[in-house]
C-alpha cells in the first residue's frame, strides 16, 4: 500500500532521515516509535508532502507520488493528523470536519450531513455546534482524526492523536482507531503511549537520530537491545540483562 | 443553498429601492448612490479578505481597471456602455487572476501579499497617470450623451437602482459562496492553510479563484463610478482612498459576512457627511473620522458591527436566562 524507499531528508547539515525504508500492508495498522527528535514526524510530513525528501522516494498504491503536493495525495487517499493540532478555529465542530468531507461531496449539505455521522463516530456527536476553539485538549484530538476521517482515506496517518489524553480518555480512543482500521482503512500511527501501541498495532517500525533500527512485532521490538539503548542510553541494554539475572 | 437564505437579501435590497420614492432630495441620492458603489468595491474585497483572509491594501488597482477598462473602450474605441461595463468587469477578473498569479505562486502570505497588492496598485497609478492612451494626469472624460442605451440616466433614481441592483446581486453571489464547497474551503485557507491543504483542498487554486471573483466584482465598482460621474483621473481610479475604503467597510460591519461590507459603508459614509455637515469645512475631516473609527472597530468590535450585534444579542439572552 504504501512504501517508503530509502528516503533521506537534510536540513543544512543536519540529517533529519537516512535510508529509512517501510512497507506498510493494506489494512494494518502499524506503529512508528522512537525517542524524541527522532524523525518520526519528518517522515510523515514527507509521506504526506508537506515536505520533500532529498533523497529516495514515495510510493502510494503503487504509484510514485514523491513529486504529488498535499492536496493530490489527500484526494488519492492519504490523510494526515497534525501532532500541534491545527483546528479552523473560527468555526464549529461540525463546519470543521465538512472541510474534509468537501473532498470527496461537493454539495454542502451533503458534506454537513456526512460529517456529523463522523463526529459520531470520533465520540463528537454532543458537540457538534461548537466553535472548535471551546473543546477541551481531548475534544481537539478527537477533531483532528474526525476532520483526516472524513476526506474518506484509505492510509490515515496518525501523528501523537493519545499525547496529551488521561489514561480513561486514551482507554476511550483506542477501540476508536480498531473501529476505523476495521472499517479499511490503513493506519500509520507516531504514539509514545507504549499500551496502546501494544494493544493496537501488528507491527512496529522504532526510528533514532534518523534511521530504522527495529521493525517487527511490539513485544519483540521493545525487548530488542538496539531500541532499549535508543531510549535509554549506550549500555542500557545490558545493565538491564545483568539486572535481569541478579 | 436554500430560497430562505435569500430572503433577507432580496428585503434587504427592496427596503433601499423604495428610499428614491421617499426622499427625492438630489444630495441624499447622490450620497447613497456614491455609498453602494463603495459597498460594492468593498464587497469584492470581501470574498478575498473577508472569507479567504487574504488581506489586500491595493484593491484601487481592480477599482482603477474597471473605471479605466470601461472609460477608454467607450471614448477610443466608441464601444457601447454597457458592453464596455462588461468587458471592465472581465478585466479585473484578470487583473485579479495576473496579481494573483505573481504573488500566491511566489508564497506570499499575510502582511507580505497585502505590501504587494498595494505595491501593484501604485505602480498601476503611476503608469495611467503617464500613459497617453488613459489620458495621463488630464484624466478621462466619458462624453454626456443621456441615454439608457449609453449608461446615461435623466433621473438619479434611475442609476441609484442600477447600482442597488448590482449590490443586490454582489450580495446574492457573496451569500451562494457562503453555502458552497467553495466558501468552505476559502474559510479553512483562512483559517489555518496547510490543515485544509492535508485536507485536500489545492489552496492555489482557491485563492486564484477567490482573487478573480473579487477583483471582477471590485471592478464592477469602478465601472460604475466611471458612469456615475463621466469623469476619471489617477488619482481617483487608483487612489488609495479607494483601496481604504475597501477594505475599511467590511472590517467595520463584519469582514467574512454577506452583509457587512454594505453595513459599513452606509456607516463609514453616513458619518463621513455626519462630519463634513457638523465640523463645516475642514478639510479631512471624515478621513479622521474613519482613522478613529477603525482604531474602535479593532479594539472593542475586532469582528464588525454584525459581530457586535450578534455578542450584545448573547449576552442580552443570557441576562434574561
Amino acid at each position: 500500500m504504501l512504501v517508503v524507499d530509502r528516503v533521506g531528508k537534510r536540513f543544512g547539515g543536519l540529517v533529519a532521515l537516512s535510508e529509512v525504508s517501510l512497507d506498510v500492508e493494506p489494512g494494518s495498522i502499524v506503529g512508528l516509535i522512537g525517542p524524541n527528535g527522532a524523525g518520526k514526524t519528518t517522515l510523515f510530513a514527507i509521506v504526506a508532502g508537506f515536505l520533500a525528501p532529498t533523497a529516495g522516494r514515495v510510493l502510494f498504491e503503487g504509484r510514485d507520488v514523491t513529486a504529488a503536493p498535499p492536496h493530490e495525495r489527500a484526494r488519492l487517499g492519504i490523510a494526515r493528523t497534525f501532532q500541534i493540532v491545527q483546528p479552523f478555529a473560527g468555526l464549529t465542530v461540525v463546519e470543521n470536519i465538512a472541510v474534509g468531507a468537501h473532498l470527496r461531496h461537493a454539495r454542502r449539505a451533503e458534506a454537513l450531513a456526512r460529517a456529523a455521522e463522523v463526529a459520531r463516530r470520533v465520540g463528537l456527536g454532543a458537540e457538534l455546534d461548537k466553535p472548535a476553539s471551546a473543546l477541551t485538549v481531548a475534544g481537539r484530538k478527537r477533531l483532528e482524526l474526525a476532520r483526516a476521517l472524513a476526506t474518506e482515506p484509505k492510509l490515515l496517518l496518525l501523528d501523537e492523536v493519545l499525547a496529551g489524553l488521561n489514561p480513561s480518555e486514551i482507554r476511550d480512543m483506542v477501540p476508536v482507531i480498531r473501529a476505523i482500521r476495521d472499517e479499511g482503512v490503513t493506519v500509520v500511527m507516531i504514539e509514545h503511549v507504549m499500551q496502546a501501541v501494544m494493544d493496537l498495532c501488528q507491527r512496529v517500525c522504532v526510528l533514532s537520530q534518523g534511521r530504522l533500527i527495529a521493525e517487527g512485532a511490539p513485544a519483540a521490538v521493545c525487548a530488542a537491545p538496539a531500541v532499549i539503548e535508543a531510549y535509554l542510553g549506550h549500555g542500557a541494554a545490558d545493565r538491564f540483562r545483568e539486572g535481569a539475572r541478579a | 443553498m436554500t430560497r430562505r437564505d435569500f430572503l433577507g437579501i432580496a428585503l434587504a435590497v427592496a427596503l433601499l429601492a423604495l428610499v428614491p420614492l421617499v426622499v427625492t432630495a438630489n444630495t441624499v441620492l447622490n450620497f447613497l448612490t456614491l455609498a453602494l458603489i463603495v459597498a460594492l468595491a468593498a464587497q469584492g474585497w470581501n470574498i478575498l479578505g473577508g472569507f479567504g483572509g487574504q488581506f489586500s491594501f491595493g484593491h484601487a488597482a481592480f477599482f482603477g481597471t474597471g473605471a479605466y477598462a470601461t472609460a477608454i473602450l467607450q471614448t477610443r474605441l466608441g464601444v457601447n456602455a454597457w458592453a464596455g461595463f462588461a468587458l471592465g468587469i472581465a478585466m479585473g477578473g484578470l487583473a485579479g487572476w495576473v496579481i494573483g498569479t505573481l504573488s500566491f505562486r511566489s508564497g506570499l502570505r499575510g502582511s507580505y501579499f497585502a505590501l504587494v497588492t498595494l505595491a501593484f496598485a501604485e505602480v498601476l497609478r503611476i503608469l495611467a497617470n503617464a500613459a497617453e492612451v488613459t489620458g495621463g494626469a488630464a484624466g478621462l472624460l466619458i462624453r454626456l450623451d443621456v441615454r439608457a442605451s449609453n449608461f446615461q440616466f435623466t433621473s438619479r433614481a434611475a442609476f441609484f437602482w442600477v447600482a442597488l441592483a448590482l449590490v443586490g446581486f454582489a450580495l446574492a453571489l457573496t451569500r451562494a459562496i457562503e453555502r458552497s464547497r467553495f466558501g468552505a474551503r476559502l474559510v479553512a485557507i483562512r483559517e489555518n492553510e496547510e490543515a485544509a491543504q492535508a485536507l485536500g483542498i489545492d489552496s492555489i487554486k482557491v485563492k486564484l479563484a477567490a482573487i478573480a471573483l473579487s477583483g471582477a466584482v471590485t471592478a464592477a465598482a469602478g465601472c460604475l463610478y466611471a458612469q456615475h460621474f463621466l469623469f476619471i483621473d489617477a488619482n481617483i481610479a487608483y487612489g488609495t482612498w479607494i483601496s481604504v475604503e475597501a477594505l475599511l467597510a467590511p472590517i467595520i460591519g463584519g469582514a467574512g459576512t454577506t452583509f457587512g461590507p454594505l453595513l459599513g459603508a452606509l456607516a463609514l459614509h453616513g458619518l463621513g457627511e455626519a462630519a463634513k455637515l457638523f465640523a463645516g469645512r475642514v478639510p479631512g475631516i471624515d478621513l479622521a473620522l474613519f482613522g478613529c473609527v477603525l482604531v474602535a472597530a479593532v479594539a472593542f468590535a475586532p469582528d464588525g458591527l454584525l459581530g457586535l450585534a450578534r455578542r450584545t444579542r448573547a449576552r442580552l439572552a443570557r441576562a434574561e436566562a
